[in-house]
């Protein structure tokens, strides 16, 4: 009785959800793929702000004496 | 080198070849998956990142498309997780745009919201055996399951279509 119940639900399911057949793929998806790929680039830092951050650990270094000032003013 | 080799080498040009050799098959999986062309569309470029980013993964000397399929499948089935409580199945790719008149309005509409609240790994078989007819082997690949499994999702599937049908108040057995 199962079995004949199941086999009745799959037809009805035929019937009521019909097969896909537009399938056909109308656009080149290269462009969006190319955008996503570039939105998925690691972050990159410009070398301008490593060339900073060096400049500024470098006067640290070299005059730690004005840390305090600098954190007073920050 | 070959074309598969300079891919899994990090190769733009060659992953370029692959994806435009390659789009068409793995949208149309997809699409009888998910059911709209718009989310299968985002699918297919999901899936080729995924393809992308993986590329060290993959042995030159395997076969690309299987592989594709593979993680297009996974693509779909993350999505029909994602979506299952958001969306009914849509209907924009049906063969048949007039119901079958044997099938009454309101059990088509049963059927429907019985069917978009199956789990998304028994949608998946359910949709691509029953509705698609693919072929148990070839699901199983797409899958990565055994053709066994596939045969056992499949019919739990089914019985719990019948029993959400039951809840609803549809009989099946008796005449619609």
């Amino acid at each position: 009785m199962n079995q004949h119940n199941d086999k009745e639900l799959r037809e009805l399911l035929k019937q009521a959800i019909a097969p896909a057949t537009n399938t056909e793929l109308t656009r080149d998806l290269w462009p969006q793929m190319l955008k996503r790929l570039d939105q998925q680039q690691p972050f990159q830092v410009p070398w301008f702000d490593w060339a900073l951050a060096a400049l500024l650990s470098a006067a640290l270094l070299l005059f730690p004496n004005v840390i305090p000032a600098l954190l007073y003013h920050l | 080198m070959e074309l598969l080799e300079r891919f899994a080498a990090g190769d733009l040009d060659a992953f370029e070849v692959l994806f435009r050799q390659h789009q068409k098959q793995v949208y149309a999986w997809i699409v009888r998956i998910v059911r709209d062309s718009g989310i299968a569309e985002d699918l297919t470029v999901e899936t080729f990142w995924r393809i992308y980013r993986s590329r060290a993964r993959f042995d030159p000397a395997g076969n690309f498309g299987a592989w594709a399929y593979r993680i297009a499948t996974n693509a779909a089935l993350d999505h029909l997780r994602k979506s299952r409580r958001e969306t009914e199945l849509p209907e924009d790719l049906a063969a048949n745009p007039q119901p079958d008149p044997a099938v009454r309005r309101e059990t088509r509409q049963r059927i429907h919201q019985a069917f978009s609240q199956l789990p998304a790994k028994y949608r998946l078989v359910a949709t691509l055996a029953l509705i698609e007819d693919e072929p148990y082997e070839k699901i199983a690949d797409a899958a990565g399951i055994p053709a066994s499994l596939v045969k056992v999702r499949v019919f739990r599937a089914v019985r719990m279509l019948r029993k959400q049908l039951t809840s609803m108040g549809m009989e099946i057995g008796a005449r619609r």
